[in-house]
């Protein structure tokens, strides 16, 4: 069986390749590069959905705190991106040249020391992976060693997501307070709120995302993904066969983390700002609906998911606003009661065996192998309503 | 930050803010007395119970204002009548919810929670349709009003020492269902071990139907008391869920006496620290180290010594 030992099957290759085609060139096509930039803004969050779906459809582990992880990627960048424009002749009219507008506005005279690392893109880019995941090592460490799991997990990650917000909104000369750091211009000199620039994040952000979905993908097949599994299903199982399962539940909070922060970095080039209102308790549980509502199992379905939850949300809020938070409530029941596996398990149950025998008798006609092995779910249904 | 003050002038700072504490004690206790039944004996979390509470509030500030139009004889006592209608206004509403989502959730502890963060997000919609987005407050019968000197600078609001007796009756009144009535054995016996209760007779879906609708009517209660110390709005129950459920965690989930200690202790450093700090950093604190305990000490401070 040459198809269980490669890390993908055919489907999966299939899965993948719908999303970069939709991503790569269906959009691009479709929207004008206002639109296109919403979209690119969307995308960022599916990196978090994807993450939850290695933590938490896969592992069991389900953290309300991924918006912390968004928040502090998405921080980093914008501290980079604050500083660059903030250079002394940009703020001479400031009482202190040279240090961002609202540390100024808030009184404080020269730069704070942690903000001073942040001139250097290197380290920024370095931060935005290490920072969250030091984060999550310590809070994941702190937790999964003592076999803390399960709800007060959640409830511990919401509270630290909680705190941080506070701590974002109270500390206002040092974070830029309630309104976040904005009036982000350049990287290296180069303009990001050109349309051009706005297209070219938009291919870098989605060719990051099916970097992704790819790495997510490998680790899935692998051993370790077998033992995420096993460590949901069965924990006690997997520790009695001599596995360190906080190590492993430590490892796939790191990964999702990182993710995330990722998503958050994208976010603040593709936006033009970053604020503490994607940070908090109601931002972060709304990650968790984008990746139910596309199937907690299918890495794909995720970003289906948060697309549709996302396209929903802007349309309906623009229209009904009073109606979209009754629709929104309805989504978490309903995803919970009527559908638990989401899009994708929508798909796996109608069109999956539909599309199996087109992919398997194109198989027919080339090789005359074994058939691919079913797959988790993703695919055509969802790619149109996402179109739309 | 102690050092501008006189020892005297400190002394009555933290009787002061001890005693702001206290009525954020009382507030705290009644919504993670509710919670812990519900989160303790039955293991659901309610992300919805600050809504819960904000109805009991909401039928509070109708009572309020039906008393004041109709039956201005009565306005001094209309407080009792508002609190029971909260209980049964918000129990009722428990029972109705318990029956249609939660019971079919009992399995899947983390879907309740998301399952209840929608309800919670409909609820404020529907308060926000039906009151109004701005935040309303209730007239206080004028024995409420006022407070009581004890020293030269230390005075204490009448509604406040109100909200705390309330508080410890409700406590009691708990403490007495949960161990000392048939319908309290019943609920330790679903808790201790479902399968065996079921086999002597003790209806466990029934039971878990009242322990939640108990639940959510002492939210109800909590809510009536907030409308007597602060206003309320659509949204001002998200605002103390988060604390609620790091009470009930620290204290250790299925203990009363525990989930008391450390509401306590919440309250307390926070508004002691409120004074020296801003409110935002007193809060940061606060819930840092709780938190951190937690980490070190994930049972919570008072944990039921059970094997499982």
């Amino acid at each position: 069986m040459t198809s269980n030992k490669s890390f993908m099957s055919r489907q999966e290759l299939l899965g993948i390749l719908v999303v970069s085609a939709l991503l790569f060139i269906v959009m691009p096509l479709a929207m004008d590069i206002f639109r296109l930039n919403l979209f690119g803004k969307y995308l960022t969050y599916a990196f978090v959905a994807v993450g939850l779906v290695l933590c938490w459809g896969k592992c069991g582990i389900l953290s309300l705190g991924q918006g912390v992880f968004f928040g502090l990627g998405g921080y980093c960048m914008a501290m980079y991106l604050k500083l660059e424009s903030s250079t002394p002749e940009a703020t001479a009219i400031q009482s202190t040249p040279g240090i961002p507008d609202f540390m100024d506005w808030n009184q404080i005279t020269a730069l704070p020391w942690f903000w001073e690392p942040f001139n250097s893109l290197t380290f920024t880019l370095l931060a935005i992976i290490v920072v969250p995941a030091v984060f999550a090592f310590i809070i994941g460490a702190a937790m999964f060693k003592r076999r803390v799991g399960g709800v007060y997990f959640a409830i511990i990650t919401q509270a630290i997501a909680a705190i941080l917000t506070i701590l974002i909104i109270g500390q206002q000369g040092y974070t830029g307070g309630v309104n976040g750091i904005t009036d982000l211009r350049t990287l290296k000199g180069w303009d990001i709120r050109t349309d051009d620039a706005k297209y070219i994040l938009y291919y870098v952000n989605g060719a990051l995302l099916v970097g992704v979905l790819l790495l997510s993908q490998i680790v899935l097949k692998s051993k370790l993904g077998r033992l995420l599994v096993a460590v949901r299903d069965q924990e006690d199982r997997v520790r009695f066969s001599g596995y360190d399962v906080s190590n492993i539940k430590i490892f796939v909070f790191c990964f999702a983390a990182v993710f995330s922060a990722i998503g958050g970095a994208m976010f603040t080039l593709q936006v033009g700002f970053m604020s503490p209102s994607f940070v908090g308790i109601v931002p972060s549980i709304e990650m968790v609906i984008f990746c139910a509502v596309g199937g907690r199992l299918s890495i794909l379905g995720a970003v289906y998911g948060t697309l549709l939850v996302n396209w929903a949300k802007t349309t309906f809020s623009e229209t009904f606003p009073e109606l979209w938070l009754f629709g929104l409530g309805g989504l978490f029941i309903a995803v919970v009661l009527v559908f638990p596996n989401g899009l994708s398990g929508l798909y796996q149950s109608y069109l999956a065996p539909l599309v199996d025998r087109v992919v398997s008798a194109g198989k027919r006609n080339s090789r005359t192998d074994a058939a691919p092995p079913p797959s988790s779910g993703f695919g055509a249904e969802t790619t149109a309503k996402a179109a739309e | 930050m102690f050092a501008d003050y006189t020892w005297t002038e400190l002394g009555s700072i933290f009787a002061m803010q001890g005693f702001a504490g206290l009525i954020l004690f009382s507030v705290f206790v009644l919504m993670a007395l509710g919670l812990a039944i519900i989160f303790g004996q039955m293991g659901v979390i309610n992300m919805a119970h600050g809504e819960f509470m904000i109805l009991g509030a909401y039928v509070t500030y109708l009572c309020s204002n039906f008393f004041e139009a109709y039956l201005p004889a009565l306005f001094g006592i209309y407080f009792f009548f508002a609190m029971a209608l909260a209980f049964l206004a918000a129990g009722t509403l428990g029972a109705l919810v318990e029956w249609s989502l939660i019971r079919h959730l009992y399995k899947r502890p983390l879907d309740t929670l998301l399952a209840t963060w929608g309800l919670s997000l409909i609820l404020q919609q529907a308060y926000r349709s039906i009151f109004g987005a701005r935040e309303v407050g209730v007239t206080l019968p004028n024995w409420l009003l006022g407070s009581v000197p004890l020293t030269d600078i230390i005075e204490i609001p009448i509604n406040g020492i109100f909200v705390m007796v309330l508080t410890f009756v409700i406590a009691i009144a708990v403490y007495f269902i949960l161990f000392r009535s048939r319908m309290g054995m019943q609920t330790r016996a679903v808790v201790q071990n479902r399968v065996m209760a079921g086999a002597v007779g003790i209806n466990t879906e029934k039971v878990d139907r009242n322990t939640f609708a108990l639940g959510c009517g002492i939210a109800g209660i909590a809510g009536s008391a907030f409308t007597m110390i602060g206003s309320t709005g659509p949204t001002a129950g998200q605002l103390y869920i988060v604390d609620t459920f790091l009470i009930v965690v620290f204290g250790g989930a299925a203990s009363l006496v525990g989930t008391i200690a450390s509401s306590f202790a919440i309250s307390q450093a926070q508004s002691t620290m409120e004074f020296f700090l801003s409110g935002s950093m007193a809060k940061v604190l606060t819930l840092l180290t709780v938190v951190g305990i937690l980490m070190l000490r994930p049972q919570g401070l008072f944990s039921l010594k059970i094997r499982r």
